[in-house]
């Protein structure tokens, strides 16, 4: 199967739970399961490759000049991993079957656990860092939706917040750390980077990317400093702590670092940093363990407290060690999955999981009692289990292992932590099952029935299995450690055996397991010691320093941002004048190289009309009609600017935008007050004033610069006059460009445009559904209002000039490929006719006789231009390729009949449709219900208040 | 020329940006209109001023150029569905608060909500 799919199965299985949730949960578990065993068997399909020692690799180019490929490949490390997270997520997935309970959304859960898989699965099948890094961040991701499953639980919750902050912030680090790999090496592909192991410890970024990595390693696997998570993250379900605490997500780190070891590993800067976090780690771990009372945090710190080991072993940077780390990963997931599970069976049975109101329990929960206890004793490290082997390959290693000069340092501390190790397993087992039998269980005790105990019993066989014939896990530990060392190492010729002869490593196992039934003598008063010591809380810590954080940022962010929206404008104009400064001042101005042109009377008294309408704006500003007025001649001698300076299409785009623009801002000054009160105080206003003029000067200064120099580089103009007939079949250039060149910003101005008046339309929906139509309909104009509703001089005229303006839009249309025109002109006249016979007859009238809905005509204009597009596909053209040519019916002229011109129909009809839409919800607003609208012309408003004085 | 081109620019600029800094949402509509026309014409003007040379192909020697008038016709159109959203969400905060204040300051007691 290819490796593709093998990672896809997980996500696109991921849709099926919750489709399946209404076919009851045996339907739900059962899809789920079936998912994950294809994409098993899938994997297991390429097990003769690997065993060969091949590397099966899947590749697509996604974006070649990024470096952004969409590589996979399979070597034995991945190959491990993915085993681990499928074969283990399969039997998580019968096991959750049974302890979710009914309440419990099945496919939610199934959906979000899937989801995870396929992430996992990703990471240790990618040959791209960067796609690595995508799916690190969705495991982090899932994995936040999965501890926080249980949505009700405020413990859930924060456990969920706290494992995506650390590990997200962590994922970020990493982020840095591999994009400086990527650049040290010059390639994202991760077969290329394991190969430079000498380029990259040689480059001087080689720390700073050490220190990234080893941060998003270090968070995802719980290493010291950031453990601390994982025993929160303990708030999720059981078969989530268990699948994501034993095999996948937090052996992330883990794999990650096995991953890079060839190529990070094996320098001073590695083994200081990997190795003591590492043992530190452990022995914390091993020494909170042994204290807590929760099964389940019992649990949690022993993963640290293992994840520990393992990441030590790496950090040594021998192969041993690389080794000793992968067969401890396997034997740590194995029983430490089947301890989890057995935890959740007895909190299924019992309804708690303390460890103080348990003991006694061998007899009523057999089963559970043998899975748990063959497993714990493996954690301990006791002989003939598999735990014992790896252990002891752990101690052997450290003998080797010289940590800041002193000889004894790694194997004292590495002995001090398996013994509470051993204390912790032995704990474990005595307190839980052994001892007394109690009468005040919360609930009665009992064996599950086979969902519950027979994953967990699975994951024993292994435990007990590699533990008598070490020599069967031999030769696949070390092909997976092969794909670890890479080139760096040589294979050790070290061999799997359950007797070494007597040594020091024996000793050492000996003093742990010795050790450990002390302290669990001891336990009471150690207890005692234990609680009276002082300890920093973690989760006090983190809160602390989140607050901190929050209102860090809340203190800068609401400073700039308190919701003021003048202040953010201001804060705007004032950036971008300075940045535009610093840019000017520091830079270089060429000489102008452009004559000033002269100068006339008439343009003179333009601008004089401008500038006395934009000041007298200023002024007047608070007689909100005289302000329109004033806008609106702004708008004319912009339009007129435009005709004079050659530009006849915006011209009259400016024109007839101006008469829809004022008629709509007409009608919201309907219902807004037509006076702005004076508020501001004069300082306020003096500081406005300021940063507006110094804005203005530097625009001016700005544009009176490069009006008089030409442009650095040659303008791609000259190709779209060179092309715009030849290629175009248009002598408007505009309008070619427009609807050809960049036909597709086109496309998708008209689609912004559409969803503009949508947007419109569906805010007048809200206003009039809400208790804002109370207000409406009993609003009283705060202006007299005029009697004749419909002056008949203006129903007669707009309806004779009716036909005649659709003719003119018609026109404009037909010749706006070759003359001043188009789709976007001849909208907006249209539009202005229809508008009037709103205006001159009444929203009723005109709605009567409207034929067609709006929206309608927006979705046909994008229809017929998208379609246009999609047309040239068919000649196998790309997207929006134009095509033309010329017609001759007698007795007409020869015409041309254009692709373009059909996709310009498009833009007219949306355009239309738009500003109509948008026109007509505003009128809408206004529009009122009681009161009868006749139409014919010239009725008067019956509700107008002088009129009912006189009646 | 050039001159009044680019202080005009200005100038709808400085009292776009006056009116944008008032308290109430017309005023500050009024001015975005402003900054649109002084923002369009500035873009227009990166194609340099030529008086007399449309873009229409004809037998003429030279032509203005094209591209940015190409690029502010469309801008002309949106910044009419921009100012129709603005004016419609003006409209509807007004008509449903009875305020047309533009700003809405964060209450202290809102902040520490927050946290």
């Amino acid at each position: 199967m290819s490796l593709f799919l093998i990672v896809a199965l997980p996500f696109l299985g991921a849709l099926l739970p919750g489709l399946m949730n209404s076919a009851g949960r045996q339907a739900c578990a059962g899809v789920t399961f079936m998912v994950s065993l294809v994409a098993l068997v899938g994997l297991l399909t390429h097990l003769p490759a690997v065993l060969a020692g091949e590397l099966v690799t899947a590749r697509v180019d996604w974006i070649p000049a990024l470096g952004l490929n969409l590589t996979l490949m399979l070597d034995g490390l991945g190959f491990f991993f993915a085993c681990l997270i499928l074969g283990i997520g399969l039997l998580i997935i019968a096991y959750a079957r049974s302890y979710l309970s009914r309440d419990d959304h099945m496919g939610e859960f199934f959906t979000y656990l899937l989801l995870f898989q396929g992430a996992m699965v990703g990471i240790v099948l990618s040959d791209n860092v960067l796609i690595l890094l995508i799916f690190w961040e969705l495991t982090s991701l899932s994995s936040f939706l999965l501890i926080g499953y249980w949505k009700h639980l405020p413990e859930g919750r924060q456990g969920a917040r706290m494992a995506l902050t650390v590990t997200g912030m962590g994922g970020l680090a990493m982020i840095g750390g591999m994009l400086l790999l990527g650049q040290i090496v010059g390639s994202y592909d991760l077969s290329v980077i394991l190969e430079n192991r000498d380029l990259i410890q040689a480059s001087p970024l080689y720390l700073p990317a050490l220190i990234l990595i080893l941060l998003g390693c270090f968070t995802k696997s719980a290493q010291f400093p950031f453990h601390f998570w994982l025993p929160h993250a303990m708030a999720a379900p059981t078969p989530v702590s268990a699948y994501l605490h034993s095999a996948t997500m937090v052996k992330a780190g883990i794999f990650l670092m096995a991953r890079m070891w060839p190529v990070l590993s094996g320098t001073p800067e590695w083994f200081v940093i990997v190795t003591t976090a590492g043992l530190i780690t452990m022995v914390l771990g091993a020494v909170i363990a042994l204290f807590k009372h929760d099964l389940k945090a019992l649990l949690a710190f022993s993963t640290v407290s293992h994840l520990g080991l393992i990441t030590m072993l790496l950090g040594t940077g021998t192969a041993f060690g690389a080794l000793a780390a992968v067969f401890h990963i396997l034997n740590h997931a194995t029983f430490k999955a089947a301890l989890f599970m057995s935890a959740g069976i007895v909190d299924h049975a019992v309804h708690t999981r303390d460890i103080r109101r348990l003991g006694g329990l061998r007899h009523l929960m057999p089963v559970t009692f043998v899975i748990a206890t063959l497993a714990a004793l493996s954690m301990a490290g006791i002989p003939l289990l598999n735990g014992f082997l790896s252990k002891e390959m752990m101690l052997e290693e450290t003998l080797h292992t010289t940590l800041f000069d002193m000889p004894w340092l790694v194997p004292g501390l590495a002995t001090f932590g398996a013994l509470f190790s051993a204390a912790y397993s032995f704990r474990l087992i005595g307190h839980t099952f052994l001892g007394k039998e109690r009468d005040d269980y919360p609930d009665h005790p009992h064996d599950p029935k086979p969902g519950l105990w027979l994953p967990p019993a699975l994951l024993i066989i292994p435990v007990v299995v590699i533990g008598l014939a070490p020599f069967l896990a031999e030769p696949f530990v070390k092909l997976v450690t092969a794909s670890v060392l890479g080139g760096a190492a040589e294979m050790p010729s070290a061999h799997f055996k359950i007797w070494h002869g007597f040594g020091p490593a024996l000793y050492m196992s000996i003093i742990a397991v010795v050790g450990g039934l002390v302290l669990l003598a001891l336990f009471t008063p150690l207890l005692r010691v234990w609680d009276a010591s002082p300890r920093p809380e973690a989760k006090r810590i983190f809160d602390r320093v989140i607050a901190g954080a929050v209102g860090l940022s809340q203190a800068v962010s609401l400073r700039l941002h308190n919701g003021a929206f003048s202040r953010y404008a201001a804060i705007m104009a004032v950036t971008v004048v300075a940045v535009g400064y610093y840019a000017w001042a520091t830079g270089t101005v060429g000489a102008a190289t452009r004559a000033m042109q002269p100068t006339n009377a008439v343009q003179i008294a333009g601008w004089l009309m401008l500038v006395a309408a934009a000041c007298g704006l200023v002024f007047l500003h608070r007689n909100r009609l005289l302000s329109l007025i004033l806008i609106g001649i702004v708008g004319l001698i912009v339009s007129a600017g435009f005709v004079f300076f050659s530009a006849p299409d915006l011209a009259m785009t400016q024109l007839t935008v101006e008469v829809v623009t004022i008629i709509l801002l007409l009608l919201a000054l309907n219902f807004l007050p037509n006076h702005t009160p004076i508020e501001s105080t004069v300082l306020r206003r003096s500081r406005d004033v300021v940063i507006s003029v110094v804005a203005g000067l530097a625009t001016m200064a700005l544009s009176y610069h490069y009006l008089l120099r030409d442009t650095v580089a040659p303008s791609i103009s000259e190709f779209h006059l060179a092309n715009s007939y030849k290629g175009g079949g248009g002598t408007n250039v505009v309008n070619v460009i427009l609807v050809d060149f960049r036909g597709f910003d086109t496309y998708g101005e008209i689609i912004v445009l559409g969803i503009a008046a949508l947007l419109i339309y569906a805010l007048t929906e809200t206003l009039l559904s809400g208790p804002v139509r109370a207000r409406l309909l009993n609003r009283k104009p705060d202006q007299p209002r005029a009697g004749g509703r419909h002056p008949m001089m203006m129903v007669v005229m707009t309806r004779v000039i009716m036909p005649v303006v659709l003719l003119v839009g018609f026109y404009i249309f037909l010749r706006g490929h070759n003359e001043p025109g188009g789709g976007f002109i001849a909208g907006l006249i249209v539009s202005i006719a229809v508008v009037m016979q709103y205006m001159a007859s009444g929203f009723a009238w005109a709605s009567a006789r409207l034929r067609y809905p709006y929206h309608g005509i927006i979705g046909t204009g994008v229809l017929i231009a998208g379609l246009t597009g999609i047309g040239s596909w068919f000649f196998n053209k790309p997207f929006l390729t134009s095509d033309f040519t010329y017609v001759r019916i007698p007795p007409f002229y020869k015409f041309e009949l254009a692709t373009a011109a059909l996709f310009d129909l498009g833009v007219f009809l949306a355009v239309v449709g738009a500003v109509m839409l948008t026109l007509e919800s505003f009128s809408r607003l206004a529009r009122r219900a009681h009161v009868p609208e006749a139409d014919h012309p010239m009725d008067i408003d019956p509700s107008r208040e002088d009129t009912k004085a006189e009646a | 020329m050039e001159l009044l081109v680019a202080s005009a620019i200005g100038i709808l600029t400085a009292s776009g940006l006056y009116l944008v800094l008032r308290l109430r949402t017309f005023p500050v509509i009024m001015g975005t209109s402003l900054l649109t026309y002084a923002v369009n014409v500035f873009l227009f003007a990166s194609g340099r001023l030529t008086v007399g040379a449309p873009p229409i192909l004809t037998d003429a020697a030279r032509y203005t150029d094209p591209l940015p008038q190409a690029l502010v016709l469309t801008a002309i159109v949106i910044s009419f569905g921009m100012t129709a959203v603005v004016v419609m969400i003006a409209l509807g905060a007004y008509l449903g608060g009875n305020d047309d204040h533009v700003d809405d300051l964060i209450p202290a007691s809102d902040a520490e909500d927050r946290t």
